[in-house]
């Protein structure tokens, strides 16, 4: 198989251009989506890169389409994607859900745009945190990872390509619009280096009750074409995908276990990066763009002789409960960044359960980034 | 070098954004610097405001966005008007000499202009390299990048048909500057 990513080379990406380069080089032969402001690069990129590499790439008709399609090539044995912005994420809440029931393993960018409805398209605002784990309808887990930078746009589009995989679930790389049209050094790996999750494949047909869903160790997925006859629908169904939508514990018994998959993994799935956190007396809490706002206040802070430490979840998704508690019980003040109105505050909040006071400080100006002075006052306020 | 901010503004279709993608390219691929490079623009393809920023370092830079620029190049009008404040006391300044009037600048800067646009019709015959005209001026009055790490970067971002018209372009402009 041709494979043409770029290896072990440095380049000045687009932040867009980066997350598409590092789905071909997680092996990525599949992408379909519809153009939106600022998430069209990646689509525009992959729709030369994917022939280059004996991919597919689909120009749907709409984001429903789009969703529709990766969740397909998915059980058609491919990796898949799509990439849009937060109007479009709205349009595929429906299919999130069916991709979940139905552990369909497979990435989603978002590239996070000023909002509510068409808001503003060229605005940088992290908006989308809660429609990324709440959108669709139900209980479930959903993984999300917020990068920083057009390297990390790379590396953890790689990095959501082997959680999707490994969990069978759909997993979101949660960026914005200033993350995705900066453009910064790029380092690319060697392809031999890269460690690559692939997703347990179902290699023999077991008879039509073969269990292929339901597994907190996460079950084998059949391929479709493959001649392994299996049942897939987005209701209720037992481990084999018979479908039962009478039976209460049938349907206790799915969303727990779709839950737990991800939730007794937790520790495999969360990032942390901490920073200055040892001596802290105030741990200020941030994630994506703003984190770098942060590093340079905490900077700032430090040579002025404030204890202040980052502290700063990759995995925005699911929610970091037992660090942020763990982190609770050690600094006095933590203060919550976002660039929204306190999306991620009442979670953290409610794992900081007491223990310490908890703040949350959007930006003064929603869609520009902090001012460090802006943070530091805070920081001066309550130490 | 310590961090330097650098911030470029114009109008849609002037050229400001690729003239910073080459700045940024030829910064941190070919000259071992860090840099960043960030943008913002209306929905207008042509005659929108258009802002792109740059910060050129030896250390990783971690902010990202340039609040106080060192270098504010200002390429119309209203660009001018509306980045003037930002620019540091004692920043570099340049300004398209026949586009832009700087009134009476109070603020203590050191002021440089040209007629990229004017020059770019007048020697060229082609308005659209006004951008590298200017970015030849820049690059000669700033010394930001060397000149081979932009050769370079123009080298990979131009296609071939077009490069030594553009390269002429920022060879004037350095002359312009070393003669300015």
């Amino acid at each position: 198989m041709i494979n043409n990513s770029k290896t072990n080379k440095t380049d000045f990406l687009q932040g867009n251009i980066a997350c598409a380069e590092g789905a071909i080089m997680a092996g990525c032969k599949f992408f379909a989506g519809y153009p939106i402001t600022p998430a069209s690069e990646i689509a525009h990129h992959l729709s030369k890169r994917m022939f280059e590499v004996d991919g597919t790439f689909i120009q749907t008709e709409d984001e429903i389409a789009a969703i529709a399609n990766i969740v397909g090539a998915s059980w058609g044995g491919v990796k898949s994607m799509t990439a849009t912005s937060g109007p479009g994420i709205s349009l595929m809440q429906e299919n999130i859900g069916l991709a979940v029931a139905t552990e369909t393993p497979c990435v989603i960018v978002n590239v996070q745009r000023g909002a509510p409805s068409t808001g503003s398209p060229s605005v940088h605002l992290q908006g989308d945190i809660l429609q990324s784990k709440f959108g669709s309808q139900g209980d479930y887990q959903i993984i999300a990872l917020a990068p920083a930078s057009p390297q990390e746009m790379f590396d953890f589009t790689i990095k959501a390509f082997n959680l999707a995989e490994q969990f069978r679930t759909p997993v979101f790389v949660l960026s914005d619009s200033l993350v995705g049209h900066m453009r910064e050094r790029v380092n690319f790996p060697l392809q031999e280096e890269l460690i690559l999750s692939e997703r347990k494949k179902l290699e023999h047909y077991q008879g039509i009750h073969q269990k292929i869903f339901l597994d907190e160790e996460v079950a084998p997925m059949p391929v479709f074409g493959k001649g392994l006859k299996a049942n897939i629908t987005g209701s209720t169904h037992k481990e084999d995908g018979f479908r039962n939508v009478s039976d209460p514990k049938i349907m206790d018994n799915a969303i727990k276990k779709l839950t737990n998959k991800i939730l007794k993994h937790k520790e495999e799935i969360i990032e942390i990066n901490e920073h200055e956190i040892d001596d802290a007396e105030v741990a200020i809490l941030s994630y994506g763009l703003t984190s770098r706002a942060v590093l340079e206040t905490v900077k700032i802070a430090r040579k002025n002789g404030i204890k202040v430490g980052s502290f700063r979840p990759i995995t925005v998704w699911p929610f970091p409960e037992e660090e942020v508690e763990k982190l609770s019980r050690r600094v006095k003040t933590i203060i919550v960044c976002e660039n929204n109105l306190g999306q991620l505050f009442p979670f953290v909040k409610s794992a900081a359960c007491e223990h310490c006071k908890v703040i949350s400080l959007p930006p003064k100006v929603l869609g520009t980034l902090y001012y460090p002075e802006e943070i530091l006052e805070k920081i001066k306020e309550v130490i | 070098m310590s961090e330097i901010g650098v911030r470029l503004s114009g109008i849609g279709g002037q050229g400001v954004v690729l003239a910073s993608i080459i700045l940024g390219r030829a910064a941190s691929v070919y000259d071992n610097l860090y840099a960043v490079q960030t943008q913002t623009y209306g929905s207008d393809m042509r005659g929108g405001d258009v802002c792109t920023e740059i910060i050129v370092s030896e250390k990783e830079i971690v902010y990202p966005i340039v609040n106080t620029p060192d270098i504010l190049i200002a390429i119309a009008q209203k660009a001018f008007d509306q980045h003037i404040t930002d620019l540091k006391e004692g920043g570099i300044l340049i300004t398209d000499k026949d586009l832009v009037n700087v009134g009476n600048l109070t603020k203590n800067v050191n002021h440089y202009s040209e007629e990229f646009n004017k020059k770019a019709i007048d020697d060229f015959n082609e308005k659209r390299v006004s951008n590298m005209i200017m970015l030849g001026f820049v690059v000669e009055k700033t010394k930001l990048i060397t000149y081979e790490a932009l050769e370079k970067a123009i080298a990979d971002l131009l296609s071939p048909r077009i490069f030594d018209l553009n390269k002429k372009a920022i060879d004037f402009g350095m002359k312009l500057a070393s003669t300015n």
